[in-house]
């Protein structure tokens, strides 16, 4: 009993376990909700799917369903940020257990009653509990800003070399206090018209809706929600990689104030959306703009810092060019995490850029299923990509050393950027290729975006794999996790 | 050498992305029974509309076309369209005239003034109509397939010229699910051989290729084609092909927006866009191999 006991308290009470437990059911979920869509349904696995675990799929109900598989993982994904950013924060035990307790239970009731009420009828006492999921999710995040608060005099910046006010106050623990707020605050722009549309599970796609030139609020609403969420995901995994690899310094100190602002800003622009439109974009341009450059700040430390490192392994003190590339590439965990972030901006921020100068070209007059592909492209490539830097770090918390640490970070690297980059040229084929004509070059994309995506997700089920071994035995790494902090290198005073 | 067969295998896998598609490599010749010159009659009354099956009422009879219109058909109109001078042809298009939309300035509307407008693109070779200067005819194996790469301007102009319209949204969705809220025309799911849809595995689909192609009129209608055996797919009141083909361009013209919009979904997607409150839209300019129409009267 004390052997099954002990691995409850790791899986369960101790912050690596919790994020392995987030990271499984992500994979799970992923795997098996994978089957029903894309190559899987071509290929016929959909079918043997839906009979053999006898799902009721009505035809009306397909965007509800996926809006609650979305937000399911979405409610894990955020359950691992916070897992992440309670180790990684001065706070109280309490505090931490409190908060890491509260979400999850908030997401396993989330995905284990908002999935079975979505895909196997609608049972709604399942739906009341995936709700109140949610709600636990949103008052851990309450609890979460409560024990940031950045003003507390128990939390001062000891170390010069991190942002702070004169009063000491430290800037990076007040940037994830404003992400956290801010989140809170978007997630009630979903919630309003969620418990309107929801009830009667009369919910829509809001790339459905992109060319309706007049939507009601709450329309606007889920549109701002949706944008703003996934922002805040990305911003709040930039922090917790900053944090990760001690961002500290001038550009620090520079950025911690450009995320803080940068945040807000964002997060106002896509709350304006509701009452004004017109100029919300304008806002949000701009609170992107200083939240991407504090993203910017934060990699350019990370890439000096890895370079210095590389070299020093080799006992250089200055390399010539090649050298220095080749320190910078020599850890994939850490340099992945931030290249994935520079890779975003080809991908996502660039493609976005581009179709908005070419306005005129694009979208008023391609077809808007064409103008869709880029949409839901654009998002699907985001969330993937803040995925992996997520999980390239927990790789590294999982103590991936020697040439296992360089094939797994590699592997996520080029097989994801391959996947990615796949995705890219094929929303955006309408630019090389006519639709006649189209075929040949769809069939490349999507094969290697298949390839690409399928190795991560092997690459992840050999990592879940080990770990799921690792649990049989006696001394296992699990026993070194139970009790291990995450790496919080801020200096503060307590 | 590992490398040289990695490498060789990445420049054979980027190079089969350039492989050029022959757009009049042979299709398979069926002819299906149904007529094209056929119309149904959708009464008067009540239905369900949308996804989400709200009550909505068409207080008059009227008939739609059985199938879309063929390729035959839209040649035919050409020939005569052209005689009359009710079309032109200009710059490799056949063009023709539009009173043109009020203008509301609305967010990203485009001002669609008098003039002439395209009907069809007379050098794209994805047209499958030929014309030999004076007369246009359709091509050989394509002629009972539904007329594609027409604009809305031509959809219109076909029907107008006949005496016909173009259906409104409601009138082609009232046509398609009849009045008890099925998804599809025949009913709630649907099969690879309900429809032509994308890698439906159809007699005229080469996905190594050509990719998903149309299928001729009518082509689901239960009938084994060399052993292909098709589901009898017509909606209740007897129409064929409102789900999947080719998207069908409707008449409503809204205020704010320059786009016109089209139902049915097409060859060239999953099955769920085959769903008959799905809509996809364009600029009416707009042709694709994947469009056609059919009218109402």
């Amino acid at each position: 009993m004390s052997r099954l006991t002990q691995r409850f308290n790791y899986l369960f009470r101790s912050t690596k376990g919790l994020i392995l437990v987030a990271i499984a059911l992500i994979g799970l979920t992923s795997a098996f909700f994978g089957m029903l869509s894309g190559p899987m349904a071509e290929w016929g696995v959909r079918d043997v799917v839906v009979r053999l675990f006898n799902m009721d799929l009505v035809e009306a109900e397909r965007e509800g369903r996926l809006i609650i598989l979305y937000h399911t993982i979405a409610m894990v994904v955020v359950a691992i940020e916070t897992y992440m950013i309670t180790g990684l924060i001065p706070m109280t035990q309490k505090q931490q257990t409190t908060i890491n307790a509260t979400i999850t239970a908030g997401y396993m009731l989330a995905v284990l009653f908002g999935l079975p009420f979505a895909y196997w009828g609608h049972n709604w006492a399942f739906h009341g509990l995936y709700v109140s999921g949610l709600v636990l999710v949103f008052f851990a995040g309450i609890m979460l800003a409560v024990a940031l608060w950045p003003w507390s005099k128990a939390y001062r910046v000891k170390s010069p070399e991190y942002a702070h006010t004169r009063g000491g106050m430290d800037l990076e623990r007040a940037a994830f206090f404003t992400m956290t707020i801010t989140t809170l605050t978007s997630a009630i722009f979903g919630a309003v018209p969620g418990s309107y549309f929801g009830n009667g599970f009369q919910v829509f796609l809001a790339e459905n809706t992109i060319r309706d030139p007049i939507k009601p609020a709450l329309d606007l609403s889920i549109i701002g929600h949706l944008h703003i969420m996934l922002a805040l995901i990305a911003i709040a995994a930039t922090l917790i990689v900053g944090r990760w690899l001690d961002f500290k310094g001038r550009l620090h100190k520079l950025a911690m104030p450009f995320m803080i602002f940068g945040s807000f800003i964002l997060a106002l622009g896509t709350w304006l959306v509701v009452p004004f439109e017109s100029i919300a974009h304008w806002v949000i341009y701009g609170g992107s703009t200083v939240a991407m450059l504090a993203a910017l700040f934060m990699v350019i430390f990370a890439w000096d810092k890895l370079i210095k490192e590389g070299l020093a392994e080799k006992g250089l003190k200055k390399g010539n060019f090649f050298q220095r590339v080749a320190a910078l590439v020599h850890d994939p965990l850490k340099f992945g995490a931030t290249w994935q972030m520079v890779f975003m901006n080809f991908t996502v921020s660039g493609v976005g850029i581009f179709v908005a100068v070419k306005l005129d070209e694009i979208f008023r007059v391609w077809p808007w299923r064409d103008e869709r592909y880029i949409l839901t492209g654009h998002w699907h490539i985001l969330s993937a990509l803040t995925a992996t830097i997520l999980l390239l770090y927990y790789a590294d918390l999982a103590g991936l050393k020697g040439k296992v640490r360089k094939w797994f970070g590699w592997g996520i690297i080029v097989m994801s950027d391959l996947a990615f980059g796949a995705v890219t040229i094929f929303e955006m084929k309408r630019f090389f290729v006519d639709e006649a004509t189209q075929q040949p070059l769809i069939n490349l994309t999507m094969l290697l975006a298949d390839i690409g995506l399928g190795t991560v997700l092997l690459l992840l089920a050999v990592l879940l794999a080990w770990r799921f071994v690792d649990l049989f035995k006696k001394k296992g790494r699990w026993t070194e996790e139970i009790n291990e902090r995450l790496d919080s290198t801020a200096e503060v005073t307590q | 050498m590992k490398k040289l067969v990695l490498i060789a295998a990445a420049i054979a896998l980027a190079l089969s992305a350039c492989t050029p598609v022959d757009l009049d490599a042979p299709v398979p010749s069926y002819d299906t029974g149904v007529d094209p010159q056929a119309w149904a009659t959708i009464p008067a009354g009540e239905f369900l509309w949308g996804q989400f099956d709200e009550t909505q009422t068409i207080d008059y009879d009227y008939q739609m076309m059985v199938t879309n219109v063929t390729n035959a058909q839209y040649a035919r109109f050409l020939n005569e369209a052209l005689a009359e001078y009710a079309a032109k042809v200009e710059n490799n298009q056949i063009i023709g005239f539009y009173p043109g939309d009020t203008f509301h300035n609305g967010r990203h509307e485009e001002r669609i003034d008098p003039g002439d407008y395209i009907y069809i693109p007379m050098d794209d070779p994805a047209l499958r109509l030929s014309f030999d200067g004076t007369t246009f005819a359709a091509k050989e194996d394509y002629a009972n397939h539904p007329m594609s790469m027409v604009s809305w301007f031509g959809a219109k102009a076909y029907c107008d010229f006949y005496g016909y319209r173009l259906p409104t949204e409601m009138e082609w969705e009232k046509a398609a699910r009849g009045t008890d809220g099925r998804p599809y025309p025949w009913g709630e799911g649907i099969a690879r051989n309900n429809a032509n849809f994308y890698s439906s595995h159809d007699p005229f689909e080469d996905m190594r290729s050509a990719g998903s192609r149309t299928t001729p009129a009518g082509f689901y209608n239960g009938q084994v084609y060399e052993g292909y055996v098709t589901i009898d797919s017509k909606s209740p009141y007897g129409l064929y092909d409102m789900a999947g083909n080719v998207w069908q361009w409707t008449a409503d013209v809204y205020e704010e927006q320059h786009y016109r919009y089209m139902r049915g979904g097409s060859k060239d997607l999953y099955e769920n866009d085959l769903r008959a409150w799905v809509s996809n839209n364009a600029t009416p300019t707009y042709t694709s191999p994947g469009t056609g129409f059919r009218c109402v009267r």
